[in-house]
C-alpha cells in the first residue's frame, strides 16, 4: 500500500469535506461488477449532485411550459427560471450583461455559432486563423469548415515536449492578415494551463479577436471573462455537474451584435414576412427555436452548488489529487506521464510500458476504475507525442485521495498481468 | 439496436440494500477471463507476424477509435491459404485475435476461413452462443467475453475483418465503414 500523506490530508479536511460533498453524488455509491466506482473520467463528463437533479425533476414537475411565448402562469414561470438561469451563469463567469451570455447545446455548438456568426461574416480569402496544437477536434474543424470555404489559412502554434505552448512561436504567428485566435484554456487531453491572459492581450494588441475553450478550465478554477477579456468564452453543462444538451457562449455584447445569426427559426425574430425578418437582440438572435429549458436551469442549480463550495477551494483539492497522483505515478517504473506543464489542472494522462492504453482502460474498469483511453479527440497532440493514445485519468472536487490509491494499485495489476 | 447489454447483464450495482436486486451481479465471467495466459501468450509473441514478399492478396485494417492498424498478407494457393502474415500496431486484444487467426485459418481454404470469420463475428457480438450452438472456432472461444465489452469488439474483429477483405481484394477495410459488409453492430457504444 501507497502511504497516504496525512498531513496534507488533515490540513485538507478542515477545509474541504470531501465526504460530505460526495454525500450529494448518488452515483458514486455504484459498484461496477463488485468493485465500488472510482469514476477518474471527469474530463469527459462529471457527475450530478442530488441538488441539480432536484431541480431538474422540480422543474418538469411543476415549472415546464415554453418559453418567451404565451401569457399563462406556467410560461411565465418557465421565462422567469431560464433567464434567471442565465443571470446565474452570467454572475459565474462574471460577464458584464447577461446578454452577454447565449445558451447552445454545448461547447462544440458554441464554438460553430462563432464561426458562422463571426467567422463567415468577417473572414476572408488569405485571412488567418492562428489555433494550437493542443486543441480538442472541436475547435479545429470547425475552423478548417470556414478555411476551406473561405480560401483562409490556419496557422497553429505548436507546444514543447512537456505540453506547454511555445509562447513566443505563437507571437511569431501574428501578420496583418491575422482575424482570429482560437485557443482552450486548459488541454484536455494533457491538463496544460495555457497563458490565455498574455495571449488574448497580445492578439487584442494586433487588433485580433480571441475566442477561448473553456470546456476543461470552466469546471475546475475560477473563470471571469472581464479580467481575461477574451471576445468569446465556451464550455459545456455537462462536465460543470450539469445535464447534456447544455452549453454556454460568452461573447462581448459588442462582438455579439455585429455577429449574423448561426440559425433561423423561432424566438430569435422580431418580425417576419416572406420579404424581411427583422432579428432579435442579442442573446435571443442566437437562440433559434425552443431551447433546452430545463438543462438551462440545471445548469444554473450546477452553479450554484459549485459556487456554494467555492471555486478556490475545488481548485486547490483537485490540485492535491493531482499532485498526489503525479508523485504516485513518477514512483512507478515503466509508467509515463505524458503532459508535465509546470501549470496543470487535474489531468493525468499516462502510458504503461508495453500495454495498449485499450488494455489498461479494460483492466482498470475490472476494478471499478473508470478512465479515459484513446486520443481525446486530440489527434494532433497525440502525433506532437508520437503516440496513438494515452490512458487519462482526470479528477474533480469529488474524488479522495483513497481514488488515488485504487488508480495506482490498478496500473500495478495491469504491469503485473502484461509482465 | 436492442442487443445493448442491460445494466444487470453488465454487473452494474447499487452499494445499498434498497438495491438489492441489482447488487453484487455478475455475469462478466467472460470477459473478466479475457486477458487470460493464451491472449497474454499471443500478445507477447504474435505468430506469423511480418509480411509476406509475394502475397497474392492483402489489406489494411484499421480501427480510428483506437488507431489499431493491421496489414495482412496471405498467399493463396487455389482455394487454400498457402501463406498469411500480419503486422501492425494494436491492442493486446486485437494482436491476439490476429495471430490465432493466422495460426488457425493458415493451410485451411478460404470457404472454411470465410465460415469462422462468420462464427467469429457471430460469437464476438453475442449473436453465437459458444457454449450451446455448433461452430468450428476451437480454441478462438478465449474471445468470447469481448461480447460484454462494446468498445472492445471491434478490437478482436478487426483482424477478421482484413482476411475478408483480403479475400476479396479490398484495399483497406475499417471497422467504422458503414458500408463494410462485414460491419458489426457493437450496441450503442
Amino acid at each position: 500500500m501507497t502511504a497516504i500523506p496525512t498531513a496534507l490530508k488533515s490540513r485538507r479536511a478542515a477545509a474541504f469535506d470531501v465526504e460530505r460533498i460526495r454525500a450529494d453524488f448518488p452515483i458514486l455509491k455504484l459498484r461496477i461488477d463488485g468493485k465500488p466506482l472510482v469514476y477518474l473520467d471527469n474530463a469527459a463528463s462529471s457527475q450530478m449532485p442530488q441538488p441539480v437533479i432536484d431541480r431538474l425533476v422540480r422543474y418538469q414537475t411543476t415549472q415546464h411550459a415554453n418559453i418567451h411565448r404565451a401569457v399563462h402562469t406556467l410560461s411565465e414561470t418557465a421565462t422567469s427560471e431560464y433567464e434567471e438561469a442565465r443571470r446565474k451563469l452570467a454572475r459565474f463567469i462574471n460577464a458584464r450583461e447577461e446578454c452577454e451570455v447565449i445558451f447552445t447545446s454545448g461547447t462544440t455548438e458554441s464554438i460553430n455559432l462563432v464561426m458562422h456568426g463571426y467567422g463567415r461574416k468577417f473572414i476572408g480569402t488569405g485571412d488567418e486563423i492562428i489555433l494550437t496544437t493542443l486543441e480538442h477536434h472541436s475547435n479545429i474543424v470547425p475552423w478548417q469548415m470556414l478555411a476551406e470555404e473561405k480560401g483562409a489559412k490556419i496557422r497553429v502554434a505548436p507546444i514543447n515536449d512537456a505540453g506547454e505552448l511555445l509562447v513566443d512561436e505563437y507571437e511569431k504567428l501574428f501578420n496583418e492578415r491575422t482575424k482570429f485566435v482560437g485557443v482552450m484554456h486548459v488541454s484536455n487531453a494533457l491538463g496544460t494551463i495555457n497563458p490565455i491572459k498574455h495571449m488574448i492581450a497580445f492578439a487584442h494588441a494586433r487588433g485580433v479577436p480571441v475566442l477561448i475553450d473553456g470546456a476543461q478550465a470552466a469546471p475546475h478554477m475560477h473563470v471571469d471573462v472581464q479580467d481575461l477579456d477574451c471576445d468569446f468564452y465556451a464550455f459545456s453543462g455537462h462536465k460543470l455537474c450539469g445535464p447534456t444538451g447544455i452549453g454556454i457562449l460568452f461573447g462581448k455584447a459588442a462582438a455579439l451584435e455585429r455577429m449574423q445569426p448561426f440559425k433561423g427559426g423561432g424566438d430569435m425574430i422580431l418580425s417576419v414576412t416572406f420579404e424581411k425578418t427583422t432579428y432579435n437582440t442579442i442573446p435571443h438572435k442566437f437562440e433559434a427555436g425552443t431551447p433546452p429549458i430545463a438543462a438551462a436551469i440545471g445548469l444554473g442549480a450546477a452553479v450554484d452548488y459549485l459556487s456554494a463550495i467555492g471555486m478556490d477551494k475545488i481548485a486547490a483539492h483537485e490540485l492535491d489529487l493531482l499532485n498526489y497522483a503525479t508523485e504516485q505515478v513518477n514512483r512507478m517504473p515503466g509508467v509515463r506521464i505524458i503532459g508535465t506543464a509546470e501549470k496543470k489542472a487535474a489531468v493525468l494522462s499516462f502510458q504503461v510500458e508495453g500495454v495498449h492504453p485499450h488494455d489498461v482502460g479494460t483492466l482498470l474498469n475490472q476494478d471499478g476504475v473508470a478512465v479515459r483511453t484513446g486520443h481525446h479527440c486530440a489527434q494532433p497532440v497525440m502525433q506532437r507525442f508520437g503516440i496513438p493514445a494515452t490512458s487519462r485519468a482526470s479528477f474533480a472536487f469529488y474524488n479522495t485521495l483513497a481514488e488515488v490509491d485504487a488508480l495506482i494499485a490498478g496500473i500495478r495489476n495491469v504491469q503485473k498481468i502484461f509482465g | 439496436m436492442g442487443k445493448a447489454p442491460s445494466l444487470r447483464a453488465r454487473g452494474v450495482g447499487f452499494h445499498t440494500s434498497t438495491h438489492s436486486p441489482f447488487s453484487r451481479v455478475s455475469t462478466m465471467a467472460d470477459s473478466k477471463q479475457l486477458y487470460q495466459e493464451v491472449i497474454l501468450d499471443h500478445n507477447r509473441k504474435p505468430r506469423n507476424y511480418g509480411a509476406l514478399d509475394n502475397a497474392s492478396h492483402k489489406a489494411e485494417g484499421h480501427n480510428p477509435l483506437c488507431g489499431d492498424h493491421l496489414s495482412l498478407t496471405l498467399n493463396l494457393d487455389g482455394e487454400r491459404i498457402d501463406g498469411i502474415a500480419f503486422r501492425g500496431e494494436s491492442c493486446a486484444i486485437c494482436k491476439a485475435s490476429a495471430s490465432m487467426m493466422t495460426a488457425t485459418v493458415k493451410g485451411k481454404n478460404r470457404a472454411d476461413a470465410e465460415t469462422l470469420i462468420q462464427e467469429f463475428r457471430d460469437m464476438a457480438t453475442g449473436k453465437l452462443d459458444w457454449q450451446k450452438q455448433p461452430h468450428h472456432l476451437g480454441r478462438l472461444t478465449v474471445f468470447a467475453g469481448v461480447r460484454d465489452l462494446p468498445t472492445r469488439v471491434k478490437c478482436a474483429i478487426l483482424p477478421w475483418h482484413t482476411l475478408h477483405a483480403a479475400f476479396n481484394a479490398v484495399a483497406s477495410t475499417s471497422t467504422e465503414a458503414e458500408d463494410d459488409p462485414m460491419h458489426a453492430p457493437i450496441g450503442d457504444a
